[in-house]
């Protein structure tokens, strides 16, 4: 038995939940779509989001009910609403599960959304790889459409709302708020610059909200519970529950929903059974793979915005990856720029080049070949890119590696001096692509 | 006929997305993925076809189209291996799957079998961390693999079309009982 009460994965932990609209509507769905369409102005729903203090589960955890507050009331054209969908942040699979096995629950929350912003039309943007995700998802809509809970005049309120499905194609990029809007344009996922903001300039120069799916499935159990059930979970300024994704060396990975505020050795040694093999734990990423690297000496900090942005880190995306003792950190940090360096979308020259001179180091330091001056330089080049990029990818790619200087600096050293990786003697090129 | 490459069927399911869009630019990801249902990949002469359909340049098209990464700007074999290698698989063992797939095949990474079924391909992370080593081979997710799995997995395919080995929907940990 889960020692937390689940909100969010609550439905489908039900043995035989199947999450079909008749399943999800027995379990109380879509009660407060028609709540708030038959007795609560979007003014009030507004006000009740940003009394419940819910923070954005894409990453980073901007206030809900504020950003859906920045949309101009007196706007003459279309408003859009966009659930980001891509969950492409290495270490994260939680959207997934939200989507697969419960789709109806993140759809009534960007009904209410899309009520409360004066949007008539949503895009779920989902990555390309989700096909599974994406006919689950189309199946659910349609079974909404036929009951009239998305199409025209719902629940007899005059209210409209449109939505459709529209999948990537593999750019870790669109899921940066402005790049997925590009990418919805039929445009490369290249970022654009902010200011303007997609509340005044959104998609196709509308003003447009982006929410997370998460953030959207907390939605209905707002309104159904009331602002105060939900500000009452959770600590500080982060409220409510938040899902994890716990993977790597642990013997029980997986999606766990708990208050924000579990500590992050509850989170790996109790609620995902902890070390395989029973190993001792070496380092482990908070927030996704853009999340800055913590050591054990981190385990007793807990899983909240501030408390993890003070320990250095980001709670991020949520996704908790967990590396035992014998994980070389040079390798692993290399692993990572492999990833951003394939991902980088080009546009900015420091990202585009530097993510290329930064894996070029970490691959020699990697096979013996590192040079003295060569952790200066990927300090260097890292200071070069942090910062000086149109879109936050460029403080995503620096931080695991930075993060990995800072905590493991003597692994470098000795990659160096002994001419080899004390993990892996022989090792050649990972699997470059 | 109007178009060069793409079928009948593609265009009528290209020309059925358009009132979702206020733009018919909008359009291109779903053209280019229907163009690549229809024919296995991304041709030029599809791109130009999808250039017409929806009012703008080839250029405009094929720059898209060479900047998402599941396109195939090429041929690929009839099943489309690609296994996952980001940090949380390969922390459980994405190389040593890599390598039964390589040695199994008896192909390289990036090639494809002479028989034209099978292609590898190492991709980044595919939102499967918990439950890696992990690969998707074309619509499905194969996951928590042992070279006995894939080895399950390919034979499948090649027999039936279909594995049941497949995963999903999606749940971790599973509940007792689910598959
Ligand atoms: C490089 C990069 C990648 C991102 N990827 C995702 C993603 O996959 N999913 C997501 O929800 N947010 C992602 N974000 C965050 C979004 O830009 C945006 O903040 C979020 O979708 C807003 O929704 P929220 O306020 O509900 O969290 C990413 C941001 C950056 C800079
Ligand atoms: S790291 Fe392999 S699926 Fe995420």
């Amino acid at each position: 038995m889960p020692k937390y009460e689940l909100v969010l994965l609550k439905n489908m932990a039900q043995p035989g939940y199947t999450g079909s609209l008749e399943a999800y509507r027995q379990a109380g769905g879509y009660a407060a779509l028609e709540k708030v369409l038959k007795e609560r102005t979007p003014a009030d729903i507004i006000e009740e989001v940003k009394k419940s203090g819910l923070r954005g589960r894409g990453g980073a955890g901007f206030p809900t009910g504020l950003k859906w507050s920045f949309i101009p009331k007196d706007h003459k054209g279309l408003k859009y609403l966009c659930c980001n969908a891509d969950e492409s942040e290495p270490g994260t699979y939680k959207d997934r599960q939200l989507i697969e096995r419960d789709p109806h629950q993140m759809l009534e929350g960007l009904a209410i959304c899309c009520y409360a912003i004066g949007a008539e039309r949503a895009y779920i943007y989902i990555r390309g790889e989700f096909d599974l995700g994406a006919e689950v998802l189309e199946n659910a809509i349609q079974e909404a459409y036929r009951a009239n809970l998305f199409g025209k005049d719902l629940f007899g309120s005059g209210v409209n709302v449109d939505v459709s499905v529209h999948r990537g194609a593999g750019a870790y990029i669109c899921g940066e708020e402005t790049a997925l809007l590009e990418s919805i344009e039929g445009k490369r996922g290249k970022p654009r610059i902010k200011p303007p903001f997609p509340a005044i300039h959104g998609l196709y120069q509308e003003p447009t909200v982006i929410n997370n799916v998460e953030t959207l499935a907390n939605l209905p159990h707002i309104i159904n519970r009331g602002a105060e059930w939900f500000a009452s979970i959770g600590i500080g300024k982060s409220t409510g529950t938040r899902v994890f994704s716990v993977s790597g060396h642990v013997k029980r990975p997986g999606n766990y929903e708990v208050p924000m505020g579990v500590t992050l050795r509850e989170m790996i040694y109790d609620i995902a059974g902890g070390m395989r093999g029973d190993k001792p734990l070496k380092a482990f990423i908070p927030g996704g793979a853009s999340a800055p690297m913590m050591k054990p000496e981190h385990l007793d900090i807990p899983l909240d915005f501030e408390s993890i942005k003070e320990a250095g880190s980001m709670l991020g995306s949520g996704g908790i990856t967990v590396m035992e003792e014998e994980t070389c950190i040079v390798w692993a940090a290399m692993n990572l720029m492999e990833f951003f360096h394939h991902e980088s979308c080009g546009q900015c020259t420091p990202c585009r080049e530097g993510s290329g001179w930064v894996l070029q180091i970490l691959h020699r330091i990697e096979q013996g070949h590192g040079r003295e001056g060569d952790i200066e330089q990927l300090e260097n080049l890292c200071r070069r890119i942090e910062g000086k990029t149109v879109c936050a990818f460029g403080e995503a790619e620096v931080g695991p590696i930075l993060s990995s200087i800072k905590h493991f600096r003597a692994e470098y050293e000795q990659h160096i001096r002994e001419k080899c990786c004390p993990f892996h003697p022989n090792a050649t090129l990972s699997m470059v692509h | 006929m109007k178009y060069k490459a793409l079928s009948k069927e593609a265009v009528a399911r290209i020309e059925a997305e358009l009132p979702k869009y206020p733009d018919r630019r909008s359009l291109t990801l779903p053209a280019l993925r229907i163009a690549q249902e229809d024919l296995g990949y991304v041709s030029e002469p599809a791109m130009i076809d999808i250039a017409e359909i929806l009012e703008l340049t080839p250029i405009q098209v094929y720059d898209v189209a060479t900047f998402y990464s599941q396109y195939n700007m090429k041929p690929v074999g009839t099943y489309l291996v690609q296994v996952c290698k980001t940090l949380s698989c390969a922390l459980v063992g994405a190389a040593s799957i890599v390598e039964h797939l390589q040695k199994k095949l008896g192909i390289g990474i990036g090639e494809t079998t002479e028989d034209g079924f099978f292609t590898l391909k190492v991709v980044e992370c595919l939102a499967s961390c918990g439950s890696g080593p992990m690969m998707q081979i074309n619509d499905r997710y194969y996951e928590q693999l042992t070279p006995e799995k894939v080895d399950q997995i390919l034979s499948d395919l090649k027999e039936q079309g279909k594995s049941a080995l497949a995963t999903g929907p999606f749940m971790l940990p599973a509940l007792q009982g689910q598959k």
